[in-house]
């Protein structure tokens, strides 16, 4: 493959209506070379809407898609050669097998004839599929069939692979060994993918892509958009000692430290403590060594992280909330109603 | 066009591979046996003025009204009812090379099905060897009508199927087409009010489109290019709208 761009993917105020629903409403992101992305939204938010625009499957209502510096809306045949697409639920035919199948794929996205075959050889050990090469497509199970999805996304080395939800349905086996697959693209190939699970995109994702009613309403590594949405840390601490002194010598660790709220001291004078601070940096060794040296005895301390559900939770309310005051969707929209906080 | 022969071939294979292909093909040899014992059976009994060859052909209505929808109801309407249009549609595929592929693997299956009742013609001349059960004037008229005409047949059927996800309504759509074209012009050219002055274009056309009448000319040695031009343009017509159908569908999402 030629030299790529710095930018795989690169989109552009995309718009896409159906009708009067606005499906994407203006959204421009880029994804770098060799970069996971994780695309993340309640349901209707319009994720698998985005995944089929940059695949060139539907055209966009406005704004511009390039895949690997080449526009969609003007060539999309060349586009589709750069990209591998896995849609939702992951449409097989039914009466063919496993190893017909990804010939046939093969040929369409014009993979040579010579190479095919040990391509084939390749993303079948790759995808754990050897044994169920000769089988029928209908009647393979579900993981299985997600497992041919993904053999078959990445069949002729795209530079862009797109999936759709590519964890729905597997056991917890078979998502470990999805994770160590997508995982293991890191570095050669652009990869999005869109999931409603959210511990899956934290282990696998470079970058998360909040989306919500069409908008992106954060973005950046999971780290990243725990700081930008909560931008405070907790910790919990067990501690022995005068509770009067606390503010004082908090202060001196971090100005913006301060007891949140005190339980009742145990049998053995224990209070469990939660402080927050206005900063990200861990403050543990520093909290750890003043309550030291000034005689509390110290028994527990942890740093309580915001998971991405929070932050989930709170990005998609806070658009939420943006939009209340004159674009409440009617009664009978199509979207399903977000989480509430 | 480099993907047309793979998408081709893929169908022609996953055709060869489907058992319903088989019971079609049964169903329709032993109808055409059928018919063909009957006409041997009248030639049998009277003598008849059109040879056994045209005769037989003239009921070529029968297999088409219901072998054309159930050989192309599938091939769209499956494939988007399924979702694998879209994934065939997101690799460098172009609408164009998918429609043409399916209407190409309906078309070859349509012409091995009655290539075969060419079975029937070889088994009556063997057993009775005479020139004139065996005319093969009308019955090479008859067999090149056949492919011409079953261009516009299954690529109305191809159109029909690209109109809906379901293939029921794909089936309805286009037997209602194929009886709308094959009964509909034959009782169009009855209506008397045609025989006006003013409507004398509408009758002309109407008295042109008459598939009976082709098929009688075809049979008697006279291939009229017009009527060739006419199965050709129809069925490009019809492939063409089955192409811009599948696209529109893909605008409204």
């Amino acid at each position: 493959m030629s030299a790529l761009p710095e930018l795989t993917i690169e989109a552009e105020n995309l718009v896409k209506t159906y009708g009067s629903l606005v499906a994407v409403n203006d959204l421009s992101f880029t994804v770098k070379r060799g970069e996971i992305v994780g695309l993340l939204g309640p349901n209707g938010a319009g994720k698998s809407t985005t995944m089929r625009i940059l695949t060139g499957y539907l055209p966009a209502t406005s704004g511009s898609v390039k895949i690997c510096g080449v526009p969609a809306a003007s060539q999309p045949d060349a586009i589709k050669r750069h990209i591998g697409y896995m849609p939702e639920n992951n449409p097989l035919p039914e009466d063919l097998r496993v190893s017909e199948y990804l010939w046939f794929r093969g040929r369409l996205k014009e993979v040579p004839r010579a190479k095919l075959r040990r391509r084939i050889d390749e993303v079948l050990e790759l995808c754990d599929l050897k044994r169920s090469r000769h089988r029928v497509l209908g009647r393979l199970s579900k993981g299985n069939k997600q497992r041919v999805g993904i053999a078959e996304a990445i069949l002729s080395e795209p530079s862009v692979i797109i999936m759709d939800e590519p964890t729905i349905g597997l056991d917890p086996h078979q998502i470990l060994l999805v994770r160590d697959l997508i995982a293991s693209l890191r570095g050669r190939m652009s990869v999005i993918i869109s999931s409603h699970i959210l511990p899956e995109i934290e282990a696998t994702c470079d970058r998360v892509l909040i989306i919500n009613a069409g908008r992106i309403v954060a973005q950046g590594s999971p780290a990243e958009l725990r700081r930008e949405i909560f931008g405070r840390t907790n910790y919990r601490v067990e501690l022995a000692g005068d509770p009067a002194q606390l503010p004082a010598l908090l202060a001196a660790v971090e100005p913006s430290l301060l007891p949140s709220s005190a339980g009742e001291a145990d049998a053995d004078g224990f209070a469990a403590l939660t402080l927050t601070a206005e900063s990200h940096l861990d403050l543990g060794e520093a909290l750890l060594r003043a309550l030291a040296g000034t005689g509390y005895r110290v028994r527990a301390l942890s740093r309580h992280q915001p998971s991405l559900e929070d932050v989930f939770l709170a990005a998609t309310r806070r658009s939420w909330d943006a939009r209340l005051p004159d674009h409440r969707p009617p009664t009978g929209e199509t979207r399903a109603p977000l989480p509430k906080l | 066009m480099r993907h047309f022969f793979t998408i081709l071939s893929h169908e022609i294979r996953s055709l060869l591979f489907n058992p319903s292909t088989y019971v079609a093909a049964v169903l329709f040899l032993a109808l055409m046996g059928f018919i063909f014992t009957g006409i041997l059976d009248a030639y049998s009994k009277a003598p008849q003025e059109t040879p056994p060859a045209a005769m037989f052909f003239q009921l070529f209505w029968i297999p088409v009204f219901f072998m054309v929808p159930l050989l192309t109801m599938k091939c769209l309407a499956e494939e988007r009812r399924l979702g694998t249009l879209e994934t065939l549609l997101t690799t460098p595929v172009s609408t164009a090379e998918v429609v043409l592929g399916k209407f190409g693997a309906a078309y070859l299956l349509y012409l091995a099905m009655w290539g075969s009742t060419f079975g029937f013609h070889a088994v009556l001349q063997h057993y009775a060897p005479d020139p004139r059960y065996l005319d093969s004037g009308p019955l090479l008229g008859g067999y090149l009508f056949i492919a011409v005409s079953g261009l516009l047949f299954v690529a109305l059927g191809v159109f029909a199927s690209a109109m809906t996800r379901s293939q029921s309504v794909a089936g309805i759509f286009s037997f209602t087409m194929l009886f709308a074209l094959i009964i509909g012009g034959r009782y169009l050219s009855d209506v008397t009010s045609l025989n006006h002055d003013l409507l004398q274009p509408v009758k002309t056309t109407v008295d042109a489109l008459q598939i009976f009448q082709h098929l009688e000319d075809f049979t008697h040695g006279v291939i009229d290019t017009r009527q060739v031009f006419f199965y050709v343009t129809g069925a490009v017509l019809a492939l063409i709208f089955s192409i811009l159908g599948v696209e529109a569908k893909l605008l409204q999402g």
